[in-house]
């Protein structure tokens, strides 16, 4: 089992012939995701790798293929736009790659999405990976292992590298999904505990917050009221200055309870244990799960 | 992007936003022109990226044109939290029966945009919503309607009892929430909205937060951009595609990914030791931009030990090796260099950096410790 994409995953790519697109539509076909359509505006009619259909728009492909989920690699100008397609063509799972994305275009996308019942993953999020199942986004395979650890982190590259700290030391992962760090994402913290909680693979779980915003405080308050599962947490930008947006659009300290220290507090409080450091993510997990 | 007062004011003035009179200036000679104009009294007030201008002197009343020149001269001399004020705007001193708060944010946890209005005004709004939160009165915009005629007069009501006043500010406000989505703002505020003895709703002070996603799409607003108020390091960082922002400590940190980069960062001071520089070479990496990188890390004087952290996805391992290469050929270091890579063809990268005489590490946690351990010995 795994939280949100599987083995029965029917990928549509929006953006697949464009250069960020093709690249890792390509890769996820050599992970063994099963890819059923791509969809570039004018290149209708045309197939990517001798396999994949690709449609002029997504209602086209999801009629013909029966995707069930999209993910979107379109520039940052078109995002919004392709995001606002696919929930109107009823797809029930949206992955949004694209980073640079206004945050009012947001304001706009998301009640949309809402009324659709889609789930929005993203924007500027690395994506998902179920291991051994299905990859949805830019996660690197080759650091994954299947197994029972859930993943769910803001950032991208320190995702990475803290998977890479399960896998070297043996701890496979059920599923892994950056939700992406700017102000407004479709799936926060709290959607990714409840799905962990109630995936009967996922034994544990490691969150990966950093500075800005409150979601890591929400996602503390529903660990101590409503999980079982242990949760090993790490918050990254300890030494960020206040008022800098440390490259993540979200990533900015303004106002109460942003900052590292105040949010490892909230997390601590919750009976999570928390890293002070990416390589403390084995032994603290090794502590909750009572391996010795 | 930060706008500066008189950017903010205009941006309000072409949205049919009451704004009093005003003129920008260089010079004290200039100041003290625009005070004749502008009828005498004036208040001049320095343009600068820095909160708590007043409080730090760049803000001053001058009875008359010969005292603007004096104190323009004085504020144009200053510089605020490190910034060099070039600029004051003089305004008509005005008479003020009341201020209020006025502003526009895009909250996260609603994911809308949230009206803030407060009587109590004139005064940083983090200190009323610490102290009096119950004074602060916040409305959740439906994006989709915008700001309704009904909802933006019940908060009128609320900074106003008289209906003309109630009516004025929430003309305002509606006026406001279209300039924030017109210039693609995270932040629009209006602090002090004022009431003037003959009973006029005016907005006497702005400030505009731009989402720097939406410069792309909007030159005429990029254009704003007032670069001599910036970090020069993080000038050049911008040009060249990377994110850049300059710390007080030794050790220069190179990183791909916002998070690791501020993981990296917490890991320096873990160890002991205090980083340079927040610097993120992006996704897609080529060896020209970690040229660029190298560049600006070794442009800082304070920098004592260089510390690589790659976590190979999109970026592959091998470009980064080669920019390294390429930069050390072009610009020989003068402090040790740390690289830690693993991840996309890493051994390739490996091969690379061990031909050109350099060690690569591929744990992180030994990198950052033998960075710090080379900025102290070099300090």
């Amino acid at each position: 089992m795994s939280i949100f994409v599987n083995g029965d995953t029917r990928l549509l790519v929006q953006g697949i012939t464009g250069r960020d697109g093709s690249f890792h539509a390509k890769q996820m076909l050599a992970y063994g995701t099963r890819i059923v359509a791509g969809v570039t505006p004018g290149k209708g009619g045309q197939t990517f790798e001798g396999t994949v259909p690709v449609f002029n728009t997504v209602a086209e492909a999801v009629g013909a293929t029966h995707a069930n989920a999209s993910v979107i690699y379109v520039p940052a100008a078109f995002a919004a736009s392709a995001i606002f397609e696919a929930a109107d063509a009823g797809l029930p799972l949206i992955v949004c790659i694209t980073e640079g994305v206004p945050v009012l275009d947001m304001t706009k996308v998301m009640p949309f999405v809402r009324e659709r019942g889609a789930r929005l993953i993203g924007p500027n999020c690395p994506g998902l990976i179920s291991p051994g199942e299905a990859k949805v986004g830019i996660i690197p395979g080759n650091i994954c292992a299947p197994g029972n650890i859930g993943v769910v982190s803001r950032s991208g590259t320190l995702t990475y590298e803290i998977i890479h700290q399960l896998t070297t030391n043996g701890y496979g992962q059920s599923s892994c999904v950056g939700i992406g760090g700017d102000p407004i994402i479709g799936t926060n913290f709290i959607d990714c505990l409840t799905a962990f909680e109630a995936d009967p693979k996922t034994t544990a779980v490691v969150l990966i917050g950093e500075i800005g915003g409150a979601d890591e405080q929400h996602a503390a308050a529903y660990v101590k009221t409503k999980m079982q599962k242990p949760v090993v947490g790490f918050i990254a930008g300890q030494t960020a200055p206040p008022g800098r947006r440390m490259g993540h659009a979200g990533a900015i300290i303004s106002g109460a309870g942003a900052t590292a220290a105040d949010k490892m507090q909230a997390l601590e409080e919750a009976g999570i244990s928390v890293m002070k450091r990416p390589a403390d993510v084995v032994p603290l997990l090794r502590t909750r799960l009572g391996i010795t | 992007m930060n706008l500066h007062e008189y950017q903010a004011r205009e941006i309000l003035r072409r949205h049919a936003i009451p704004v009093p009179e005003g003129e920008v200036v260089t010079t004290p000679a200039a100041a003290k022109a625009a005070a004749q104009r502008l009828g005498g009294r004036v208040v001049v007030k320095a343009q600068v990226h820095a909160g708590g201008r007043g409080k730090a002197g760049g803000v001053k009343l001058a009875q008359d044109p010969a005292e603007a020149e004096a104190v323009a001269g004085t504020i144009l001399g200053m510089t605020i939290k490190g910034l060099p004020v070039q600029k004051v705007l003089v305004v008509p001193a005005a008479d003020i029966a009341s201020e209020s708060y006025v502003g526009i944010i895009v909250d996260r946890g609603t994911q809308r945009p949230v009206l803030m209005v407060s009587a109590a005004g004139g005064i940083d709004i983090e200190e009323v919503a610490a102290q009096t939160p119950e004074k602060i009165h916040r409305l959740a915009v439906d994006p989709r309607y915008g700001l309704l005629a009904h909802q933006a007069l019940a908060l009128g009501f609320a900074l106003y009892a008289d209906v003309a006043q109630a009516r004025a500010a929430a003309d305002i406000m509606q006026k406001l929430y279209r300039a924030a989505y017109d210039v693609g703002a995270s932040l629009a505020e209006i602090n002090p909205l004022v009431t003037t003895p003959e009973g006029k709703v005016v907005a006497l002070d702005a400030k505009i937060v731009v989402d720097d996603n939406e410069l792309d799409r909007r030159p005429e607003v990029a254009a704003l951009r007032d670069t001599a108020g910036e970090a020069p390091s993080e000038v050049q960082a911008r040009e060249a595609g990377l994110t850049f922002i300059k710390l007080e400590g030794s050790v220069g940190c190179c990183v791909n990914g916002a998070g690791l980069a501020m993981a990296t960062m917490d890991l320096v001071k873990y160890y002991g030791g205090s980083p340079a520089n927040f610097l993120d070479i992006g996704g897609s990496s080529n060896p020209q931009k970690v040229v660029n990188a190298l560049k600006i890390i070794t442009s800082d004087p304070a920098v004592r030990a260089i510390l690589f952290n790659i976590f190979g996805g999109i970026t592959r391992c091998d470009d980064v090796a080669n920019g390294i290469v390429q930069a050390t050929a072009q610009f020989p270091l003068t402090v040790p260099i740390v690289i830690r890579l693993t991840g996309t063809n890493e051994q390739e990268a490996v091969r690379i950096l061990t031909t050109a005489g350099f060690s690569a590490l591929t744990d992180m946690d030994e990198a950052v410790k033998q960075a710090v351990a080379a900025a102290g010995r070099a300090a």
